[in-house]
């Protein structure tokens, strides 16, 4: 068997839905059948075959070559298998994933990994606004998976995370793990606007420090905590290198507007 | 009366053609670490103190071996426990007792699941309100522990930890010499030899016992009574089981977390007693049974020989 491979014919001209696009669902169709699928936005009815070459038959390794900011929801919902793209992705990249690998070798747009149950996304590129954030109208973000970006996040990065792991390793745009609930956010640059603003709990390790912290943050101290060993050890077994090794780090307690149990990380 | 035939006889060790009888437990491991192997080992015989036979102390512990740093959870010197209970309800109060009182409370201490098993029990979760409020569940990868701020700083233990009910409690060797010196001389080389066999602990104090006991005795209410067949000093006044040459008798007890592991220290134990011989060791090894009629494993001498 071979991977099924989406091969974009050309830049489309209009925002493309591949949520159908996935191993769940592609399991047992034809090639025939995968052509049929739509994956259109607009009334003129586009699907899979107009916009792909589309050839092997192993859906649970599927591949998009030649990628594109058009491609929205690759990976949504999916529970297994692995989905790679050889280029950018669009908005809702992996949302509300439960399992298996997506791997971008671009860029993606806005709500990458939103609501994110579980398995792991790798972005190679930048990801939009709220990485792994709820959707409008949604109250929780990410509760399970891991997510990780090579290169700098948007806005509200982690926004109502409630589990699981993000780690960035480029920079952050402002008010990242905003209402945090619970989980674990590592961002490798620089931080921007008040990261934490309103978290109840959770652990956010920023390396490159931050812009500001608003004032209901508490600095705890340098602290050499076991944790921070255990984290490193263990994220570096299963996501690779992290940030920091488990070296003392000050801790800053917050957000005490709310529930103040929160914790950011900052280098000793 | 007939003392137990003879099984063999090796390096001029007689080897009773008898079996150890021995029980169903429940039984999990843990992994202590701290800043020091001697805090960790510290820790570990604290909660595997009181810990020698359920009749009387609730569970049966103790340390399976010591777990070098490069090889522990965090990176620093530990110590493998082991604990056994007959069910797992008191397996689970006893852990989490002893964890409470012996582990949250040693200086530099954390404490991790050293057992895979899709049967879990509390270990972090069973204590976590000692936190008041303030403890910390982290989960990533497929663990999950908890944190707990103490006035050292903080404590870190995985949530749950696996158990099996598969363990075996109650094998055993019984190590006749002409007299007491050499009795001890020979049970410490058996003790040592079983020590480095994984998955086994030896409960009784260094993992030797000098009253072995046979169920229940002429007082009402006694669970169990001194093994008067094996006493030295009553052969003449009771049915004894000792030759004319036996001046001394102590007793090894194993507990595993497989029969096979219990096996296995059974037979390093009879090699290390044959290995050092009757001169300065035991003239006779036996083994303790009930008749074979209540404990469903039985542990033949004949088949643990070197």
């Amino acid at each position: 068997m071979s991977a099924l491979t989406f091969r974009l014919k050309g830049e489309p001209d209009q925002r493309i839905d591949c949520s159908s696009l996935v191993p769940d669902h592609l399991a047992k169709r034809s090639t025939a059948d995968i052509e049929k699928l739509p994956v259109g936005t607009t009334r003129r009815g586009l699907r899979a075959g107009d916009l792909f070459e589309i050839s092997g038959d192993d859906a649970s390794d599927i591949r998009f070559e030649g990628g594109s900011a058009r491609l929205d929801r690759i990976g949504e919902s999916m529970s297994g298998g692995s989905i790679r793209v050889s280029g950018d992705a669009g908005f809702r990249a992996g949302r509300l994933m439960r399992g298996g690998q997506l791997m971008v070798e671009g860029s993606v747009g806005d709500l990458c990994g939103s609501g994110l149950q579980g398995g792991r996304i790798r972005v190679k590129g930048d990801c939009g606004a709220r990485l792994g954030g709820p959707d409008a109208g949604e109250m929780k973000g990410m509760g399970n998976g891991v997510i990780r970006v090579s290169g700098n996040a948007g806005e509200r990065a982690g926004d109502r995370m409630r589990r699981g792991v993000i780690l960035i390793d480029g920079d952050c745009a402002k008010d990242a793990a905003s209402r945090m609930i619970a989980g674990t956010m590592i961002v490798g640059g620089r931080t921007h606007g008040a990261p934490g603003r309103l978290m109840k709990r959770g652990s956010l390790f920023l390396m490159g420090g931050a812009e500001r912290f608003t004032a209901t943050f508490i600095d705890a101290g340098v602290h050499d905590l076991l944790i921070l060993t255990l984290m490193a050890r263990e994220l570096e077994a299963t996501i690779g290198d992290i940030p920091f090794d488990g070296a003392p780090m000050r801790k800053i307690s917050g957000d005490t507007a709310v529930l103040g149990l929160g914790e950011i990380y900052l280098p000793a | 009366m007939p003392l137990i035939e003879l099984a063999a006889t090796i390096n001029g060790v007689r080897i009773d053609d008898d079996f150890a009888e021995a029980f169903p437990m429940h039984g999990t491991a843990i992994q202590i670490t701290a800043a020091t192997e001697e805090w960790a080992v510290e820790s570990a015989r604290k909660m595997t103190g009181f810990a020698t036979s359920v009749i009387a102390c609730g569970c049966e512990g103790g340390i399976d071996h010591v777990v070098p740093a490069s090889r522990t959870r965090d990176g620093r010197p530990g110590v493998r426990v082991l604990l056994f209970a007959m069910d797992r309800k008191s397996l689970a109060g006893q852990l989490g007792t002893r964890l409470g009182q012996c582990v949250l409370t040693a200086p530099s201490t954390a404490c991790y699941a050293d057992f895979c098993s899709d049967k879990e029990i509390e270990l972090g979760s069973a204590i976590r309100y000692f936190a008041d409020g303030f403890q910390v569940s982290k989960k990533f990868g497929d663990r999950h522990y908890w944190r707990m701020p103490v006035m050292e700083g903080e404590f870190v233990c995985e949530a749950m930890t696996g158990y099996t009910d598969e363990g075996v409690g109650g094998g055993n060797l019984l190590i006749m010499a002409a007299n007491a010196a050499n009795a001890l001389k020979a049970s410490e080389a058996a003790a040592e030899a079983m020590r480095a066999i994984e998955d086994v602990i030896l409960p009784f104090p260094g993992g030797i016992v000098r009253s072995g006991s046979k169920l229940g005795g002429k007082y009402p209410g006694m669970m169990a009574s001194s093994n008067d067949a094996y006493c030295p000093t009553l052969k003449g006044a009771t049915q004894s089981k000792l030759d004319d040459d036996i001046g001394s008798v102590l007793e090894i007890v194993i507990d595993g977390l497989s029969a096979k592991a219990v096996s296995e220290a059974m037979a390093a134990g009879i090699k290390a007693i044959c290995d050092l011989g009757p001169d300065e060791g035991a003239l006779r090894i036996g083994a303790g049974n009930y008749g074979g009629g209540l404990g469903p494993h039985h542990f033949r001498l004949k088949e643990l020989l070197p």
